[in-house]
């Protein structure tokens, strides 16, 4: 309910400043305003992030908490940490995302899906580890965060050179 | 010039599954090339998939994703025959798209 208020907020503010800005004439300014309110602009800040807190913050400015509903498939062990074949479902209702992160990597965060409406809670993808690591796997459900962890042990590292 | 995605969609009746594999050199900026100098990242942000002029599934990507990325998901809805409308653009503004009939 508060969410639903809030994007309405933000939707009132976010026209507000393209009006604003167009009512002066800002050209440059209104095509930025335009594409910040677009929905799915590519999370460039979270992907920068260091930290895995760091990364899930600046994604979706919330925090996670363990749950069994989200299945987390990757190896025991990566023989080659250039392609770790990793899979995460979830059995959650109303999944609207999933990311995952590899904590031990420069940049924690690794991939982030958006999933709508009639679209199944679960990918497959190939990702690089530069080391052993954690590996969580995030769901956003019903606009709260869950997550899943595992450690995958990496024989040959695949990030450095 | 050959498409650089390839994509596999297979109807079971009620779901979709949808396979995608994409050339795209998924560079890191961490590795150094043979002179021993740093190879500039270069890797795919954003891939999309459409379907009925609607998003299904979109995926935002870090220079953490392998080389020639590979993709697996599934949806509901799709029919044999409709088309899959699949694009991608990368950190250096290259961009590349194609369809797909799901079977």
């Amino acid at each position: 309910m508060n969410n639903e208020i809030d994007k309405t907020r933000r939707l009132i503010l976010q026209g507000a400043a393209v009006v604003a800005l167009a009512g002066i004439g800002v050209r440059f300014g209104l095509t930025q305003a335009l594409a910040a309110a677009a929905n799915d602009k590519y999370p460039e800040e979270a992907f920068k992030q260091k930290s895995g807190d760091d990364a899930i913050k600046s994604l979706y400015g919330k925090t996670a908490e363990t749950s069994d509903k989200v299945k987390l498939d990757a190896p025991e062990i990566a023989e080659n940490g250039a392609v770790v074949p990793i899979s995460v479902s979830s059995s959650l209702p109303d999944v609207t995302s999933i990311s995952i992160l590899v904590t031990e990597n420069p940049f924690t965060l690794a991939a982030s899906y958006k999933i709508p409406e009639g679209t199944m809670a679960s990918v497959s993808n190939r990702l690089k580890m530069a080391k052993t690591s954690n590996v969580i796997a995030i769901v956003e459900a019903g606009g709260k965060l869950y997550s899943a962890s595992k450690e995958v042990k990496v024989t040959v590292g695949g990030c450095g050179g | 010039m050959a498409s650089t995605i390839r994509v596999r969609a297979t109807s079971s009746g009620d779901t979709t599954e949808v396979q995608a594999l994409i050339q795209h050199p998924m560079d890191s900026g961490f590795v150094k090339d043979a002179k021993g100098e740093l190879i500039p990242p270069h890797f795919i942000q954003e891939v999309t998939f459409e379907h009925d002029g609607k998003k299904i599934f979109v995926a935002d990507w870090g220079p953490a994703v392998s080389k020639d990325p590979y993709l697996k998901f599934a949806f509901k809805g799709g029919k044999k025959g409709d088309e899959l409308k699949i694009s991608w653009t990368d950190n250096k503004g290259s961009s590349d798209q194609t369809t797909a009939k799901i079977q």
